[in-house]
């Protein structure tokens, strides 16, 4: 195992910098790396100054939502008396995103730190790092981390004799999608269907076994210990001009590149330079024809779209998309886009937890006319029927999971029309067998 | 001919999972959490591990340990894709198929996989009892088409031209 790329001088290696030294992974060489002066630090602050500097920050969750971070410990009760739980998102499982194992896999020390600042912060006892299950990899690496980080007094009761005790406990999922949502992830946690729940109430009002809970992805609590060090105003200097997204973000390029893997750069990296510079580009011979940017549940962007995208927040939304998680899926001129939208429904159709009708229904049966029109049955106003459907499967559910199959459709009908086209008037050859 | 996905029915004498050593580690994880009920995955991943898959007779012993009924402890089961409801080969294989991985030839690998292991088609073991194949919804690894994950193994940039060394190392 190895990383697979040297950083680019292009990059900025915050959360990175350590990928691929075996040496970072334990207690004693994260030590030497600068790690748990951070937690240290935290401590002697104390909580209502830390959660202000990380509001200060500017700091978003990098799940996928983009909620700002510190207005979300905001809202866990201070004076309440009551058990308070951190959880961890490490569900990663957006089509097009593989940030996260990185930094459980070269850096768990990094992610520990981040929860054991926030659990002081929002005064929880515990942390779960709720893992995905297939991450098989991941636990051996985060087990002894932990093991490492209790024998030094960094977890468990009076952490570095502070006072406060902080558990740490992985909890490893059983295979589902649906789990990375925050709600359904609690209810997976407390041994039930991943099911998500209808909010209000909000986890930092009754989230893990009814109590207050503060749900943060893995690349956010990475984050943390960089801002304690190096102070909200470093991390806002990190960005390129837009103060709504500041810092540095992981971004997982894949697809028909020339160099896939994870690249961090400053919020406001040109796109254009991500895919063409960073990662190579595309194979020789072949153009960008488009870009899905922040993991599958987002707009398809044109090749033209992409290549005058920022990569911020705003930015991306100014071009009718969405940063999300950062997973950027790159297609090339060779792409069969009806085809990749299809397999990209029969993914939502697959992991849809069924409990609205709109979601278990609509992402079924968009799957089944998508692969009726590649197997060269469509009907005349199939695509009516899709864009019919995905209006309501959008803004009508407990969740956002319908809202994400329709989202590549819609995008790709409206961009990409004479595709479907070519497939439902038959000048095209099916690229699936009839059912 | 039993459907491929028919729950096998328990023949022989059920012997519990959680006895001895297994049921120390599980009584072990109760004061991490504040319910029992929050062990349910824990203790269904000790049954896998145990007994390869989860049987019927495993959820109700399941939830005699955990205080839940056996039709409670089902409906979590089958909301999960990595525990199996039926006994699968020896070596479990889980290929991405996903589009990131599609667009990079995940359909030629799965194909190669298929063919390679004797299994033939999704879901079905290898008359050999060897391997059972499976497709997996995005394994989290996009960058590097195509994953697949071999028990706990998790192997990345498979090629149909690697399936074989991968394969010999399962016997």
């Amino acid at each position: 195992m190895g990383y697979p790329h040297p950083s680019h001088p292009r990059e900025t290696v915050v959360l990175s910098k350590h990928f691929g030294d075996p040496a970072a992974r334990t207690y004693q060489g994260w030590v030497q790396r600068g790690g748990y002066q951070a937690i240290r630090k935290a401590l002697e602050l104390g909580r209502e100054p830390l959660i202000e500097l990380v509001k200060q920050s500017g700091l978003r969750g990098r799940g996928g939502a983009g909620f700002p971070t510190g207005l979300k410990w905001s809202f866990m009760p201070k004076d309440d008396g009551k058990p308070h739980y951190l959880v961890c998102n490490a569900d990663e499982s957006e089509p097009g995103t593989f940030k996260d194992r990185e930094i459980l896999r070269w850096t768990p020390h990094q992610l520990i730190e981040g929860c054991l600042i926030e659990a002081f912060a929002i005064r929880a006892a515990v942390v779960y790092i709720f893992v995905r299950g297939e991450f098989t990899e991941i636990f051996p690496v985060l087990d002894e981390a932990l093991r490492e980080a209790y024998a030094n007094n960094a977890a468990g009761r009076n952490i570095f004799g502070s006072g406060v005790d902080i558990d740490i406990v992985v909890h490893r999922g059983a295979g589902a999608y649906i789990c990375g949502e925050e709600t359904a992830m609690l209810n997976a946690l407390e041994g039930k269907r991943g099911n998500p729940r209808i909010k209000p109430p909000f986890p930092a009002q009754a989230g893990a076994f009814g109590l207050p809970t503060t749900v943060n992805n893995v690349e956010t609590l990475a984050a943390v210990p960089h801002i304690v060090v190096n102070g909200a105003e470093w991390y806002k200097g990190l960005s390129r001009g837009n103060p709504k997204s500041t810092g540095t973000k992981l971004f997982s390029v894949c697809g028909h590149v020339q160099r896939p893997g994870n690249y961090e750069v400053t919020m406001g990296f040109p796109m254009n330079d991500l895919i063409h510079d960073l990662a190579g580009g595309m194979r020789p011979g072949r153009t960008l024809k488009a870009v899905i940017p922040g993991g599958s549940s987002v707009p398809i962007l044109t090749a033209e779209e992409a290549e005058a995208c920022l990569m911020d927040y705003e930015s991306i939304a100014e071009k009718g998309s969405m940063l999300g998680s950062g997973g950027m899926i790159v297609m090339d001129d060779t792409t069969d886009i009806v085809k990749t939208i299809w397999r990209y429904t029969r993914f939502y159709a697959h992991e849809s937890c069924a409990q609205c009708t709109q979601c278990r229904e609509g992402t079924s049966w968009t799957a089944r006319v998508l692969e009726r029109i590649i197997a060269g049955q469509g009907k005349p106003g199939d695509l009516d029927l899709l864009l019919d459907l995905s209006e309501q499967m959008t803004g009508k559910t407990i969740c956002v999971l319908s809202d994400s199959c329709a989202a590549p459709v819609v995008s790709g009908i409206k961009k990409f029309r004479a595709e479907f086209d070519a497939y439902l008037s038959g000048s095209r050859t099916p690229a699936l067998q009839a059912v | 001919m039993t459907h491929p996905n028919a729950t096998p029915l328990e023949t022989a004498a059920y012997e519990p999972v959680f006895a001895g050593e297994t049921l120390t580690r599980l009584e072990a994880l109760y004061p991490r959490y504040p319910t029992k009920q929050a062990l349910l995955l824990p203790a269904l991943w000790m049954v896998q591990e145990a007994r390869g898959w989860v049987s019927e007779a495993s959820m109700a012993e399941v939830g005699q340990v955990l205080g839940l009924t056996p039709a409670y402890v089902k409906g979590v089961v089958t909301f999960y894709t990595m525990y199996h409801t039926h006994p699968v080969g020896r070596h479990f294989i889980q290929v991405c198929t996903t589009s990131p991985c599609g667009l990079c030839g995940a359909d030629d690998t799965l194909e190669a996989i298929l063919r390679e292991s004797g299994c033939g088609q999704l879901g079905a073991t290898s008359p050999d009892g060897r391997f059972t194949v499976a497709e997996v919804e995005c394994l989290g690894a996009c960058g590097f088409a195509t994953p697949i994950i071999v028990d706990e193994d998790f192997v990345e940039s498979v090629t149909p031209e690697r399936v074989p060394g991968i394969l010999a190392r399962y016997q």
